[in-house]
């Protein structure tokens, strides 16, 4: 067997560990440490493209199963790619990538240990992607909150403080939920393996589904709340907003890592073949999410500072989401996988986009804010042209002028991003959702008429709200110096609106992906059987 | 001894929650900390209660949980521990920053408020 697809699934997960420790290594050698992190992170994105399509290449049975430490399956901590985890791991290493190059043009040089927490964070997300065992989760869950805890403080001052105290605390309870719901599910099935447990919950005796409801209740709340399902994600805006801007990007994908685990466990757990428990707790998912919907959109339309904003936005896509998992149709599925991956790459550009844009309000407003004592309102005409400038016939300002490339690209920018978000015709957000709305249409229940009209109506209020900011951010200023953004900085921003192009470009081939992820998440045993059937390696020379 | 360890867990968690929802930072990480005391050993107690047991398998002894304790709960267990220690030491150091930067210990940086 060649090597290199055998060890595929694990090297994602290896690379930035490694590479972290060695930045670890490295005292002060900061031109040395970016490139390694770079670099890194751009073989991190290529492993993740070549898993996918290893992934994809391999049809219908497209699960490869890795085990660590060479155990057979239950007993031994198994790693699994599907093309749910190749598509998020592919999400994780393009939103970490577009955060890094980010960072190098300033953010950087604000902490010592910047470079190592990332690729720290970028261990988590991977190996809480691609793991299948539970108490491993658990692992890598706390690997990614711990470097998001310390990536959340970079950049320091109070606000940050403030901000990361209280989502540190909400964490570490949110930690201990998962850790009772861990404890009672292997209490009651005894193995920790997620297929294996899959298997064993059909056969649970019925004194025992109590407790195997109460330990999956408690395990999802844990999820619920990481994944900012209202009434849990009050911290949330907060945090984000108060997030140095790299690292507010690379949260763009936090909450999709609880929406992931939720997706997982819960289509492999409680399919509608699962008897006494079948589709348990669904219209808590539905039901929350569409109460998450409606909150994001209207705390949307009621934020003033786009940091905010984009907060919220986080928190409607998330809501979408949930709702969506909780009908349990494959089709919806799909289209939700469509729209994790769209919302996913716009709220990270709109994260990046709200620190240039702030900068260039803040070149307007610094210099010319400071109060001289006369307290005079400036003069608005009849005032003496400023020297320089161009004067027509009349000796007027001419008020025509070229608009500087930086706010040329910005405003673009922000056009896209806000249309991705809002689910605009014709880009990534509008196929997502019209491929969401079909298949509510087709399911035709209350519920799904609820979630249809919210849809739309959430879709209508992010659009104003991000019309409103963006009146604000390039209408309003008069005079203005152009800001200045260096390359590095426009780079990621432009990357990932190309992406989100690319899906509506490519719009057949990620909807087949995402129906065939989807596929294999509705029918479970394709998943246990794989994993169940992966054999131990026997090499030559060993028992 | 189920009715002991139940006790114990319970009152840990009982005053864990009480104070995690209190106003100053000390008090939550105290209570946090209860919290996890109280999880680990929830965590211990799944596998098996058993008095004088080992998890190790021993020649002509049949292999189930009448003669054994169960050894994965405590692997858990122990890297619960190590994980909620580092995550309380560093919520410990937020805690001491907060605590320098805003002057005063209300977990909000500030005192009354809504």
């Amino acid at each position: 067997m060649n090597a290199a697809p055998e060890h595929l699934v694990v090297a994602p997960v290896l690379l930035p560990l490694a590479t972290a420790a060695l930045l670890l290594l490295l005292e002060g050698r900061r031109t040395a440490k970016a490139l390694i992190n770079l670099g890194s992170a751009t073989l991190g994105l290529l492993l993740a493209i070549a898993l996918l399509r290893h992934v994809d290449a391999a049809g219908a049975a497209a699960f490869a199963v890795y085990l660590p430490g060479n155990w057979p399956v239950p007993f031994g901590i198994v790693l699994v790619a599907d093309r749910l985890s190749a598509l998020m791991a592919l999400l994780a290493g393009s939103v970490g990538l577009a955060g890094l190059l980010f960072a190098l043009a300033r953010w950087q040089h604000a902490g010592v240990y910047f470079h190592a927490l990332f690729q720290l964070q970028l261990a988590g997300l991977y190996g809480a992607f691609l793991t299948g065992d539970l108490f491993n989760l658990f692992v890598f869950f706390e690997v990614l909150l711990a470097a998001s805890y310390a990536l959340l403080l970079h950049g320091g001052g109070i606000e940050r403080v403030r901000a990361g105290l209280h989502y540190i605390a909400i964490n570490l309870l949110a930690s201990l939920l998962f850790l009772i719901g861990v404890a009672l599910l292997y209490g009651v099935t005894g193995t920790l393996n997620m297929a294996d447990m899959a298997l064993k919950l059909r056969h649970i005796a019925p004194g025992d589904l109590g407790l195997l409801h109460a330990g999956a209740a408690i395990l999802a709340i844990a999820f619920l709340a990481k994944a900012a399902l209202w009434p849990l994600n009050f911290w949330l805006p907060p945090a984000y907003g108060a997030a140095s801007t790299p690292a507010a990007a690379v949260f763009a994908i936090l909450t999709k890592v609880g929406v992931y685990a939720l997706l997982r466990l819960w289509t492999l757990c409680f399919p509608p073949e699962a008897g006494a428990s079948a589709g348990f707790g669904a219209p808590v998912l539905v039901w929350g999410g569409v109460a998450t919907l409606a909150f994001g959109a209207v705390g949307m339309f009621a934020s003033q500072r786009l940091a905010r904003v984009a907060g919220y936005s986080v928190i409607a896509s998330s809501g979408t989401l949930i709702a969506a998992i909780g009908f349990d149709a494959p089709a919806l599925s799909a289209a939700a996988l469509v729209y994790l991956a769209s919302s996913t790459l716009a709220g990270c550009a709109l994260f990046l986009l709200v620190e240039l844009l702030e900068r260039a309000r803040q070149v307007e407003v610094g210099p010319t804010d400071t109060d001289d004592g006369r307290d005079e309102l400036p003069a608005f005409f009849d005032a003496e042209p400023a020297p320089g400038i161009n004067l027509d016939d009349e000796e007027q300002a001419l008020t025509g002028r070229a608009i500087p490339a930086a706010l040329v690209f910005l405003g673009v920018a922000f056009t896209v991003c806000a249309m991705v978000v809002a689910g605009l015709p014709p880009l990534a957000g509008f196929v997502a959702k019209l491929a969401m709305l079909q298949a509510l249409v087709a399911l035709g229940r209350p519920a799904a008429w609820v979630l249809f009209t919210l849809l739309i109506g959430s879709g209508l209020l992010a659009a104003v709200a991000l019309m409103r900011v963006g009146m604000r951010h390039f209408w309003t200023p008069q005079e203005r110096p152009a800001p200045r953004l260096r390359v590095v900085e426009t780079l990621p921003i432009a990357a990932l609106l190309l992406a989100s192009v690319a899906i509506v470009v490519q719009a057949q081939a990620v909807l087949d992906y995402a129906r065939e992820a989807a596929d294999a998440l509705h029918h479970s045993a394709r998943y246990i059987d794989a994993v169940r059937a992966q054999q131990p390696v026997h090499r030559a020379g060993t028992p | 001894m189920e009715a002991v360890i139940a006790i114990a867990i319970g009152v840990m968690t009982g005053a864990g929650v009480w104070l995690v929802l209190r106003p100053r930072s000390f008090q939550v990480l105290i209570g946090l900390s209860l919290l996890s005391y109280a999880v680990n050993l929830f965590i211990f107690s799944v596998g098996s209660l058993a008095v004088a047991a080992e998890p190790i398998v021993r020649d002509g002894v049949p292999g189930d949980l009448a003669h054994y304790t169960d050894p994965l709960p405590q692997a858990l267990v122990l890297t619960a521990i190590v994980i909620g220690f580092a995550t309380t030491a560093l919520f410990l150091v937020v805690l001491l920053a907060l605590r320098g930067l805003s002057g005063n210990d209300h977990v909000d940086g500030r005192e009354g408020g809504p």
